[in-house]
């Protein structure tokens, strides 16, 4: 069985972003980008059915700018065999990407396609749903645990009330949540051994998909600012504080 | 304009995430029913059609809806489609799950986790975890929209209730998956997306054991919902429901107590639009104290014991 795995690029989880002051969107400029982390959990968990035996081939794939050819680059360290790019320029929507995974879904055959739960640039959440919908195969969102067996996943979601199980018939959408896994780190040997591995390039137009966005960005928006408040001393100062001044207690 | 409400509920009773979506609703304008997707699901459709401003409640019942797997329930949104112009529902597990295949079976871009309406076709929607708002246009025939309810008022009761209309639902989608279990957690304190005091704990607390011990003596004393951070959940300390920030529970309470929590900004993406926040923590240079209102450096074993008795 093959697996897909699609990746994005996106800035590092560790960059404090900052809104451009004539709120046209947020300086990317010079800005650290890596492989989005939930993506990252995605790949981990292709490679460790791969390496149970369970699939035979790991296919990262990524919809994005030139540059993304280095999460790729990460995917395939991390243990990918091959590696998609379908480049992009500008800001590409989850449908649109949705529909582009649906033509590579259509010539690679994968049994199982594994998705980060949301880009943390966009928080979307929704393009592994909409690939789901758009090939007509079961979906199991927020996934924490995958079993495979019998031409089926047994997988448990992590939901709002605590967990939930469920049994999807493969092929099937499974998007990654945090606890799914701890993805590794590359290693040099494998960072080396990565550069060798194959990766094909695509644009829109092989997919006959236009990717021109359905919503208008009118502007971008600092979120309101809080301030810092005061240090008390001691417990019953704070107690009488949330009492007489926040009337919250 | 007509505007149909994917309703959060279990079944017997209606989640107050729905009622805070339907003013939601409201503020887009127009004629707004409800649909109760489940199964034995009268209870919630009652509570449903008892809301001010609802036109009418949809119940469709089947045994593939009743823990609205998102296969047969998009299907059954996408049957009922061509009468709206906006379908919307709350950005709970169960929305952000079913509300994408939605849109995509109906061509349409979604826009995810509103927090405020600019006009019916323009919205405001957090990015990078809530470090950024973009203020988005729809130039889409039909908008299908997920609601972060925190930032709006729940609907009041109706004076007389709205007519319940029953509806058949299709099968379709109904043999792509199987519901096996739910592990909810247990508690008799309010759901965290509820409550009016949130007491949330950190990694300092150090086991789940001491997680309990000194979190909730202090939650049942104010009668608050107990919160987690990504790392105490991560750490086993509390379960995953617990968790609050950006890929956790989005909460906005009177109250936000953070006990030994740094302040990650991915946490803080989950609870700084709260009333009021206290910090407790025993590093004066954790960013949780930028955003506190009331700040005490120290140990919380010795702190937190210490409210409760002064309580």
């Amino acid at each position: 069985m093959k697996v897909l795995v699609p990746v994005k690029r996106v800035v590092d989880h560790n960059v404090k972003i900052r809104v451009k002051a004539d709120g046209s969107g947020v300086d990317l400029a010079n800005v650290k980008m890596s492989m989005n982390p939930f993506d990252e959990i995605a790949i981990e968990e292709a490679v460790r059915l791969k390496e149970a035996g369970t699939a035979d081939e790991v296919i990262a794939v990524s919809v994005g700018p030139a540059q993304a050819q280095d999460v790729l680059r990460t995917a395939l360290a991390m243990g990918a065999d091959r590696a998609i790019l379908i480049t992009v320029d500008g800001a590409v929507e989850p449908l649109a990407v949705a529909k582009l995974l649906k033509g590579v879904v259509a010539t690679e055959e994968p049994g199982l396609v594994i998705l980060g739960k949301q880009a943390i640039d966009d928080d979307c959440n929704q393009t592994g749903q909409m690939l789901s919908a758009l090939l007509g195969w079961s979906q199991a969102t927020f996934a924490s645990e995958i079993v495979l067996a019998g031409g089926k996943a047994k997988v448990t979601r992590e939901v709002d009330g605590g967990l939930q199980a469920i049994e999807v018939a493969l092929p099937a959408i499974v998007t990654a949540d945090l606890r799914l896994n701890e993805p590794r780190y590359a290693s040099l040997p494998n960072i080396m051994k990565a550069k060798k591995k194959p990766l094909d390039s695509k644009t829109p137009e092989d997919f006959g998909v236009t990717v021109a966005p359905r919503l208008s960005v009118l502007r971008v928006e600092e979120p309101a600012a809080r301030t810092a408040g005061i240090k008390v001393g001691s417990v019953a100062e704070l107690l009488d504080k949330l009492k007489t001044e926040a009337g919250v207690i | 304009m007509a505007i149909l409400l994917f309703a959060d509920h279990d079944n017997a009773a209606l989640s107050e995430q729905t009622a805070k979506t339907l003013t939601a609703a409201s503020q887009i304008g127009g004629e707004v029913d409800i649909l109760i997707a489940g199964q034995n699901a009268g209870g919630a459709a009652a509570e449903a059609a008892s809301l001010a401003g609802v036109r009418s409640v949809i119940l469709a019942e089947a045994e593939a809806l009743e823990h609205r797997l998102a296969e047969p329930t998009a299907a059954l949104i996408v049957a009922l489609a061509a009468d709206y112009d906006s379908i919307i529902a709350p950005a709970t597990t169960t929305g952000k799950n079913v509300m994408p295949r939605v849109a995509a079976l109906l061509d349409v871009m979604q826009i995810s986790e509103v927090i405020e309406v600019v006009a019916a076709d323009t919205f405001k929607r957090p990015i990078y975890a809530g470090n950024a708002i973009e203020v988005v246009q729809s130039t889409e025939a039909k908008t299908v929209l997920t609601v972060r309810t925190a930032g709006f008022a729940a609907a009041g009761a109706a004076e007389a209730a709205a007519p319940v209309k029953t509806v058949e639902a299709t099968a379709e989608g109904a043999d792509l998956s199987r519901f096996l279990e739910n592990t909810l957690s247990q508690s008799d304190r309010p759901e965290l997306n509820a409550a009016k005091i949130i007491v949330s704990g950190g990694r300092a607390l150090g086991s789940d054991e001491k997680f309990r011990e000194l979190l909730n003596p202090v939650a049942d004393k104010l009668g608050a919902a107990v919160g987690a951070s990504r790392a105490a959940v991560d750490s086993g300390y509390a379960p995953n429901d617990l968790q609050v920030g950006q890929t956790g529970k989005i909460v906005a309470p009177d109250l936000y107590v953070a006990c030994g929590i740094s302040g990650a900004i991915q946490h803080l993406a989950g609870m700084k639009d709260s009333k009021v926040i206290v910090a407790i923590n025993t590093d004066e240079e954790a960013p949780i104290f930028q955003v506190a209102d009331y700040g005490i450096v120290g140990d919380l074993f010795e702190i937190l014991p210490e409210i409760e008795r002064q309580l």
